[in-house]
């Protein structure tokens, strides 16, 4: 098996790549060992905590649960395309930092992916219950998920205003 | 208070590169020519290894070495050691069984690393272990402590009969014995405290690196302490002198404990990456982590508490079986004797305390420190005694805490500690107000006619934290001090660098240290850097643990600051040509007392490096100090958690409907961040009284190994938290600080437990209370026959 390689290619934060990659490589493997987007992590290897969600064609799926060479042709969006390097933050990460929703970081960029599709499919004014029940495939082990809830809240309100990072990100 | 000083609740400078995707946590991290490392483990939870045949293995596709035990113990790569001495009551010291790096011989539990490969890439190395073949002859397992020391159970290490490690006591058990003859009541209650799986989100791992050409060592790890692992490494282990290993821990996902201690995987590390002269890189895998990473709690204990007519309680007696795992972790000793005995005062005032402890050898993955380490075991005991007597006695559970609350401080307990601060009283008061108690009776009997059992649980706990005088725990066995180390550096343009040897791993030091800088100097929060995690750059520490951080961490920076700010005054005194006693300094401003001449703080930071208005003779150029800061006593820190649940009878699902907490921390630097650690806290206690639970078959076998086996608590089992403050003043330590990491996961298991029991009637649960528990406890009590 080892040795026979396979090309795929697919839009990664806005950009034409193509890569050789071994068959089994997962998408979350082509980020972050071919690509060294290493912003999306690898917490289980279950399916279960979340800290690798992506989106791709605009949808939140978890990168450690598919081959990247399911994927030609795909757009995919990480944590590091979802505002630009040095402008402003997107609303949900800027939301993220002021209400405290992250501790170690190492669940947050799944967290904040998997928010950003939650604003998608539900909308801006999003309750409690909506969102802890919609968290139900992400684990942070760090924050008991009071300010996670309280970040993503005001992040879906915060993102009806657009803000440039937002608008770039859909 | 300034907008970036003490109890300013500033947002946090390190977030800005975890939510973009840019931290560095050390799978981040990729060495030139790195090669990757895949450990083959044992599947048996006790065997003989009577052969390993790496031929095969070793001619597989991009295989660099396979190595094993045979190959360790050739290099004379010593064993991994525990820290922490712990005699018998007879005398006799524990009974510490080799633990080399790779098994030599025998596997002890299943996980237990037998081999590793190292290849070009993961893939290959994987595949190659597969190829490893390992003549095992499997032996008899014992995974339970209690039936650990039963006669006829397997013998796990030769050197500790009836696998029992040791046998320590503390507390005067005559004394104890008389005060129950005494007593007008006695609670007994037997409690298992459940086995648990830390599972920091970022699973652990390590690069070794070794530089031929001047024969150093860097090791890149997701460890709490990278000192203490250098020191471990170079002086146990034997892998190369101090001075010629640098250990680097860069962002740290989580650690809980689990990350303070020196694993085999880092030593096979460094040592394979010798062996090959290639970097090793090697990342757990979250099932690896399951069998790899220390556990914690695992106790078995049978408590009896003693109560007078008016129920003050005269005494408390406890018998537990700890259960260490297969080896003794590196600070695991400690866990379940000074860490937990020494708290079952609780926020009290009990006369006389006898408690013994047994730890024993299992074949299961060793038991060490898991976020709060022996307080939320001793917590529990006390907060279910005196919840369940309070009941039994038919007295309300609040007034009799509040009836047997220490009032007068300091106060000395009967095993050890000297408590120097509270106000066990106001914490309790301020909580009953907060969860509305008055009302809860209403929301009972609204749950009731939803056909739901509503319970209210307390948890007046107390831990002992800032970890702690060095003398004190060298006294009672640790290898090491507890002190920690500062340096502020302060640069021309009067920027400043803080070195310290805490580490952060999500508790946010990079702002509340830059806080205490500020507030100090009076400089923005922006111009000041937290540097840490790197032996090459701060010179030792202790690193984090034990909620010391603040109280410790800190207080060594104000000692430096202290220093600096003596030194810049003596070069504001030749810049304004006053005398030194004259300086004074405020607000970044140094000016002559009495007079309108001062000196901004940038311009005497750069004096202080162009050197021209003093000569050398008079003063040393630089602004640049040092501190150690070693405490006076532990800290303190205490409170009152009350949560509310709703119970469904149908089913036995909990639902915890409200949680309320005030928590006396003393000196709070950062609020915001002070409630996150509160938050978390909780959330890991909720999980150990309800879902979590590490299970091992009779075979050893690990059967909770996954995250989908494994039950943490997810967004939707916890209520929002109302999260709330008392202030004492820590007098131990120049800040005042108590420490606020732990809190909540030794509070909230006993609120959560006694908030059930009360619900459903019964005291007959365990740990986890998951739906099949509570619901077999309601069926269990129901079908007693009430008397008539």
């Amino acid at each position: 098996m080892a040795g026979e390689t396979a090309a795929v290619s697919m839009t990664v934060n806005g950009k034409p790549i193509t890569a050789n990659v071994d068959p089994r490589t997962l998408l979350v493997q082509l980020l972050r060992e071919h690509l060294r987007l290493t912003g999306t992590h690898v917490g289980c290897d279950t399916s279960q905590c979340g800290a690798c969600v992506v989106q791709v064609n605009g949808k939140a799926i978890k990168s450690c649960t598919v081959l990247a060479l399911q994927l030609q042709g795909a757009d995919v969006l990480t944590i590091e395309g979802l505002a630009p390097a040095d402008g402003p933050l997107h609303p949900m990460q800027e939301a993220f930092r002021e209400n405290h929703g992250l501790q170690c970081g190492f669940c947050t960029p799944g967290m904040i992916m998997t928010a950003v599709d939650i604003v998608r499919r539900k909308g801006h004014d999003l309750d409690d219950r909506t969102i802890r029940e919609e968290l139900e495939g992400n684990i942070c082990r760090c924050t008991g998920y009071h300010n996670i809830v309280k970040a993503i809240a005001a992040g879906a309100r915060a993102m009806r205003g657009g803000g440039a990072a937002a608008k770039a990100a859909e | 208070m300034s907008a970036t000083g003490i109890g300013a609740a500033v947002r946090r400078k390190e977030d800005r590169r975890f939510i973009t995707g840019t931290g560095h946590y050390t799978d981040d991290i990729n060495r030139p020519g790195q090669a990757y490392a895949y450990f083959l483990r044992s599947p048996h939870a006790h065997a003989t290894i009577k052969s390993i045949d790496i031929k095969a293995a070793s001619k597989m596709p991009g295989v660099l070495a396979v190595l094993t035990g045979a190959e360790l113990a050739a290099d004379q790569i010593g064993n991994l050691i525990c820290g922490w001495m712990i005699h018998s009551k007879d005398g006799s010291p524990m009974k510490m069984a080799a633990h080399p790096a790779l098994a030599n011989g025998k596997a002890c539990h299943v996980g237990d690393p037998i081999a590793v490969v190292v290849a070009e890439t993961l893939a290959q190395a994987r595949d190659a272990a597969e190829k490893i073949a390992v003549d095992y002859a499997a032996l008899p397992a014992v995974a339970d402590p209690a039936a650990a020391q039963k006669a006829g159970a397997p013998s796990i290490h030769d050197i500790a009969p009836n696998n029992t490690i040791y046998q320590w006591h503390l507390g005067d058990g005559k004394a104890v014995d008389a005060a129950f003859r005494s007593a007008k009541h006695v609670t007994k209650l037997d409690i298992i405290n459940n086995r648990l799986v830390p599972n920091a989100i970022e699973p652990r791992a390590a690069i070794g690196e070794y530089d031929a050409g001047v024969g150093t060592f860097t090791l890149w790890n997701t460890t709490q302490n990278p000192h203490v692992a250098r020191l471990v490494i170079a002086a146990f282990v034997g892998m190369a002198p101090e001075h010629k290993l640098r250990v680097i821990a860069p962002d740290v996902g989580g650690g809980f404990g689990s990350k303070i201690f020196i694993y085999p995987e880092e030593v096979v590390a460094l040592w394979a990456s010798k062996r090959v002269g290639r970097p090793v890189k090697w990342v757990a895998d979250r099932s690896e982590a399951f069998v790899a990473d220390a556990h914690g709690r695992d106790h078995v204990t049978h408590a009896e508490m003693a109560f007078d007519q008016e129920g003050k309680i005269l005494g408390l007696r406890a018998k537990t079986i700890a259960n260490l795992g297969a080896y003794m972790s590196t600070f695991s000793s400690s866990v379940p004797t000074y860490l937990y005995a020494t708290l079952l005062s609780g926020q009290y005032e009990i006369p006389q305390i006898y408690c013994e402890v047994d730890a024993v050898y299992t074949n299961t993955v060793p038991v060490d420190a898991y976020r709060g380490a022996g307080r939320p075991e001793a917590t529990f005991v006390v907060e279910r005694l005196v919840e369940v007597g309070a009941r039994e006695m038919g007295q309300d559970p609040a007034e009799l805490r509040r009836k047997n609350f220490i009032k007068k401080f300091p106060h000395q307990t009967p095993v050890i500690m000297a408590y120097d601060a509270g106000d066990y009283n106001a914490s309790l008061k301020k909580a009953l107000e907060l969860a509305d108690h008055k009302g809860f009776g209403k929301r009972k009997r609204e749950s009731a006619r939803n056909g739901k059992l509503r319970g209210l649980g307390f948890s007046t706990y107390i831990e002992a934290c800032g970890i702690a005088p060095s003398q004190a725990v060298g006294s009672l066995g640790a290898g090491v001090g507890l002190w920690e180390s500062a340096e502020v550096r302060v640069n021309p343009t009067g920027s400043v660098e803080v070195l310290t040897g805490s580490h952060a791993h999500g508790q946010g030091h990079e702002t509340t240290f830059a806080q205490l800088v500020s507030e100090r100097l009076g400089i923005p929060i922006d111009n000041i850097s937290v540097v840490h995690g790197d032996t090459d750059k701060v010179q030792f520490g202790m690193g984090t643990y034990g909620s010391r951080s603040g109280a410790v961490g800190m207080s060594a920076i104000a000692k430096a600051l202290d220093k600096i700010e003596a030194k810049a005054k003596k070069v504001a005194a030749h810049m304004l040509e006053a005398a030194e006693g004259d300086i004074e300094f405020k607000d970044g401003k140094f000016s002559v007392a009495g007079t309108d001449k001062s000196a901004a703080w940038g311009d005497v930071t750069l004096n202080a490096y162009i050197a021209h208005k003093f000569s050398g003779q008079e003063l040393e150029p630089g602004l640049k100090e040092g501190a150690f800061y070693d405490p006076t006593n532990f800290t303190f820190p205490a409170g009152c958690h009350i949560c509310e649940v709703e119970v469904d009878p149908e089913t036995g699902n909990t639902d915890i409907v409200a949680w309320t907490a005030v928590d006396d921390f003393g000196v709070i630097v950062n609020p915001m961040i002070v409630e996150g650690q509160v938050h978390g806290g909780i959330a890991q206690g909720v999980g150990q009284a309800l879902c979590e639970g590490a299970v091992y078959d009779k075979d050893g076998q690990l059967v909770t190994g996954s995250f989908m086996d494994y039950c943490m608590p997810r967004a939707d089992h916890l209520p929002a938290l109302r999260v709330d403050t008392t202030m004492t003043k820590c007098p131990s330590n120049p800040l005042g600080i108590k420490g606020c990491g732990e809190a909540g996961a030794i509070a909230a298991p006993a609120a959560v437990i006694n908030a059930i029991t009360d619900a459903i009637g019964s005291e007959g649960l365990t740990m986890p209370a998951t739906p099949h528990v509570v619901w077999a406890a309601l069926q269990k009590a129901n079908s007693i026959p009430k008397a008539a």
